[in-house]
């Protein structure tokens, strides 16, 4: 067990090695440079006035030395300007002198660059960010987990039945409404002042604010209320939902039909027991993977949620920095996008073989 | 003019009826749920000794009987409507639903004559004749088939089009069935209402339709070419080659999809000429998997196999070409205009690659799983005693022995890819920012989704109900062809 957790992890940091490089290479291509040039310098530079600005700052190494940089395990450059004999590098800024600047600066040592655009240390931005998103997500997940389960027990304990077959289908047509179309139905059902529920509430005298719920989650940052926070938290869980759902129905139907259950009932158990006491504690083992599986694409969710209701989270600033060109923000994005799918598969793979006493890996 | 009412002639009959009938729907439902928490289930056949049957109605059976006929009453008044649309003369006496219905008579017609013919033969059609057993499945496929039709007579539906702005109707957003101003030639309404550039919404959703429905099924195909191409020899080879091409699909699965969206459109990436180059890979699976089927099926009989890989490789190589290439572009254009055939421009390109190679990954590794499987056959050992090589076994006895999962994975995937595309166009990444495909028109009408709905809520309806379609489709031939 310790070994084959050791091996994982071992992939996993060589996944996350590669698709940092990637993201690096793919955001230090010449034209993205050339841009960063021209936004910090000056938008009229020659070819050559590009090219001696990136020399000047650093990005004129070779990409793989510029990568050990960033990743901190190569020194960062330093460069003595021939003139003034000020010397400025990676490390150095306003705060840190050139004598007390340590030689290495990268990820690993925690430092994680400067965001160009918003004029702040990356890592405190992503930070904030991050907690907002969490908000987010657990509120989601508290949403959408027991409604996914009973959902698919309810489902899957008798299996071809009415309530199957309709739950299934309400199963299928939420993991065919993605966030951006739900969210959509969502606003003009229940935040528009113009049409959807709201008007007719608000006439009747149900509601005394003009919506039943707000379209834009901005004041949800600060102060996070049920009106102004549901429906990003609805149109994330949605979406999710029906996915568990059907894997819960799937492994529900699967674990009815075994010898034990047969047996339990031969014996006389009433079918509320079976159910509860010996065919769920089974039945939640396969979904428990997809729940943690679920949290890569919730990330995807995030973001359109996040772009579309206004809450400027970690999603949010995904978009920003990649629109922006703020090279750093979206590599430290990048990162934490990337850790969190590889953690949660290391996680749902190792709880699958916890709780899965028939799986045994030597 | 006056603006068309949403129901027309009809309207005053059947509006009360179907607000009863869902009322009465609604009440069923919620006493039938009550019922069944308070333990009361539908009666049961009873054989009593003597041999008779009796059936006890319970009240639950009444609530069933009753949601029963109340949707029955629905579907006929929508029905209803239709056929005014058809039938009555004067578009204000059909109402917007009834012109609607007008405007998709073609698709009407297609859909009749499909099922009919269908139903007809479905004895002898395999699988897909399977599919009239499966209610469930039926209602995706002429879901999906609706959708498909649209596509096709696109041009004949529209009212008018996409593209045209009509200056009077700019920023007024004017709500479904509005008027056009007096003199305008053509339709003389926005069936779905303007959008703010003044804009038919109509018009837009059904030529997105067509926008939508070309790429998502090629992009799927072609995903699903370099899935089967690297997978079947992962699976079955195994060793080395799986072990590399399991890590780089997992790499790419590991990568967060937007991200990569973001980071493959920017407009530096593209200019450094990443995606062409992505391109130029991809684009080659198909060719090889082709020439690979055809060499390890005829190699035996040299003439037949020459002939077909030499027809693959003169047309793969032109289309190949063909698609590469972009007369707007000055990297890639190396094609004369004339043999240019395939005029797929560089954002559409782009749109098209990172779509299939997010897919790809995913079709592998159930292509590596279906193959880990189906190699331990019979059929598989009987073809390796009489000396076939190894691409003839996974191409030829593997590969059609995979296929149930496989188409069902198809359609599935043809939903999700609906949906990326979707996702692509909502961040302003789609295909062009004028282009009717649904996820842009989505991305321009959430901006002013309280003041105007109508805008985005058709096509985020549209795409909704293809991809329910395409997955409800997807569970009826499973259902199906797991009763074997």
């Amino acid at each position: 067990m310790g070994l084959f957790i050791l091996r994982r992890i071992g992939v996993m940091a060589l996944t996350a090695l590669c698709l940092t490089f990637i993201v690096f290479y793919l955001t230090n291509l010449y034209p993205n440079l050339e841009k960063l040039a021209k936004t910090l310098g000056n938008n009229r530079m020659t070819d050559e006035q590009v090219a001696s600005w990136l020399d000047r700052n650093g990005y004129g190494e070779p990409l793989l030395v510029r990568y050990g940089e960033w990743l901190g395990v190569v020194p960062g450059w330093t460069l003595e300007d021939a003139e003034t004999g000020e010397i400025t590098g990676r490390c150095i800024d306003f705060e840190t002198p050139a004598e007390e600047a340590p030689r290495f600066c990268g990820v690993l040592q925690g430092d994680l660059g400067y965001s160009t655009v918003s004029d702040d240390e990356v890592a405190s931005i992503v930070g904030g960010r991050l907690l907002l998103t969490g908000k987010l997500m657990f509120w989601a997940f508290a949403i959408m987990v027991p409604a996914a389960l009973l959902v698919g027990v309810l489902a899957g304990m008798r299996e071809g039945s009415r309530t199957d077959r309709s739950l299934s289908t309400f199963a299928i047509a939420t993991t065919a409404t993605p966030e951006y179309v739900s969210g959509v139905i969502f606003i003009v059902l229940l935040a528009s002042s113009q049409a959807g529920l709201s008007p007719l509430l608000n006439s009747w005298g149900w509601i005394d604010s003009p919506t039943l719920f707000l379209g834009s989650s901005r004041s949800a940052m600060t102060d996070a209320t049920f009106w102004n926070f549901t429906l990003p938290v609805m149109t994330i869980a949605l979406y999710g939902m029906g996915y568990i759902a059907r894997m819960t129905r799937a492994s529900m139907a699967e674990v009815m039909t075994a010898q034990y259950i047969r047996t339990a009932r031969l014996k006389g158990v009433s079918f509320r027991n079976i159910v509860v006491k010996h065919a769920l504690r089974n039945a939640l083992i396969a979904p428990f993977t997809v729940i943690m599986l679920q949290f890569p694409w919730l990330l995807t969710g995030v973001v359109i949620v996040e772009t579309l209701f206004n809450y400027n989270g970690f999603g949010w600033t995904l978009v920003q920095a990649a629109s922006n060109n703020d090279i750093e923000l979206l590599l430290t994005c990048s990162i934490v996008a990337v850790l969190v799918v590889l953690v949660t598969q290391l996680i749902s793979d190792i709880g699958y073989v916890f709780l899965n006493p028939r799986i045994r890996i030597s | 003019m006056e603006a068309l009412t949403w129901t027309g002639l009809l309207g005053p009959i059947l509006n009360p009826l179907m607000l009863a009938a869902f009322t009465v729907f609604m009440i069923a439902f919620v006493s039938n749920l009550g019922l069944a928490l308070a333990g009361i289930r539908p009666a049961e056949v009873e054989v009593s000794l003597d041999g008779t049957v009796t059936l006890a109605k319970t009240p639950s059976d009444y609530a069933l009987m009753t949601m029963k006929y109340a949707t029955l009453i629905f579907v006929v008044c929508i029905l209803l409507y239709v056929l005014q649309g058809i039938f009555v003369p004067g578009l204000e006496q059909k109402g917007i639903l009834g012109a609607m219905a007008q405007r998709f008579l073609p698709v009407w017609i297609a859909l009749i004559v499909l099922f009919t013919i269908s139903a007809i033969f479905r004895e002898r059609l395999g699988l897909y004749g399977k599919l009239f057993e499966s209610p469930v499945g039926l209602i995706g496929f002429g879901l999906v088939m609706f959708w498909v039709f649209t596509a096709i007579f696109a041009n004949y539906i529209g009212t008018h089009p996409p593209l045209e702005q009509i200056p009077a109707l700019r920023n007024q957003n004017g709500p479904p069935g509005s008027a056009l101003p007096a003199g305008t030639e053509g339709y003389p309404f926005y069936l779905l209402g303007g959008d703010n550039l003044g804009r038919d919404v109509f018009s837009r959703m059904v030529l997105g339709a067509a926008d939508v429905l070309t790429i998502a099924p090629l992009a799927t195909l072609f995903a699903f070419m370099v899935g089967i191409t690297l997978g079947l020899p992962a699976g079955y080879l195994g060793g080395r080659i799986d072990t590399v091409l399991t890590f780089v699909a997992n790499l790419v699965l590991a990568f967060p999809v937007l991200l990569l969206f973001f980071l493959l459109v920017t407009p530096e990436i593209v200019a450094a000429g990443i995606p062409v180059y992505m391109a130029a890979v991809l684009f080659l699976f198909p060719i090889i998997f082709f020439v690979v089927l055809f060499n390890s099926r005829f190699h035996t009989r040299p003439p037949t196999r020459n002939l077909l890989v030499a027809i693959t490789l003169v047309i793969g190589a032109w289309a190949y070409l063909s698609i590469l290439s972009d007369p707007n572009s000055d990297v890639v254009n190396f094609m004369p205009a004339v043999l240019d055939v395939v005029p797929m421009d560089g954002n559409l390109l782009i749109v098209f690659v990172s779509v299939v190679f997010v897919n790809s990954p995913t079709v592998f590794r159930i292509v590596r799983g279906i193959t880990l499987d189906v190699q331990t056959r019979d059929y598989v050992a009987a073809a390796q005693t009489r000396g076939e090589g190894p691409w003839y076994i996974m191409l030829w006895e593997i590969l059609p022995n995979a296929r149930g999962p496989l188409i069902v994975d198809f359609c599935l995937r043809i939903g999700y890819t609906t949906i990326l595309l979707g996702t692509l166009g909502f961040f302003g990444l789609g295909v062009s920012p004028e282009s009717p495909d649904w996820g842009s028109t989505i991305n321009e009408g959430r901006r002013l989704l309280t003041l105007a709905p109508h805008p985005a809520l058709a096509p985020a309806l549209a795409l909704m109900s293809l991809v329910l379609g395409l997955n409800l489709l997807a569970d009826g031939l499973r259902e199906e062809s797991l009763k074997d």
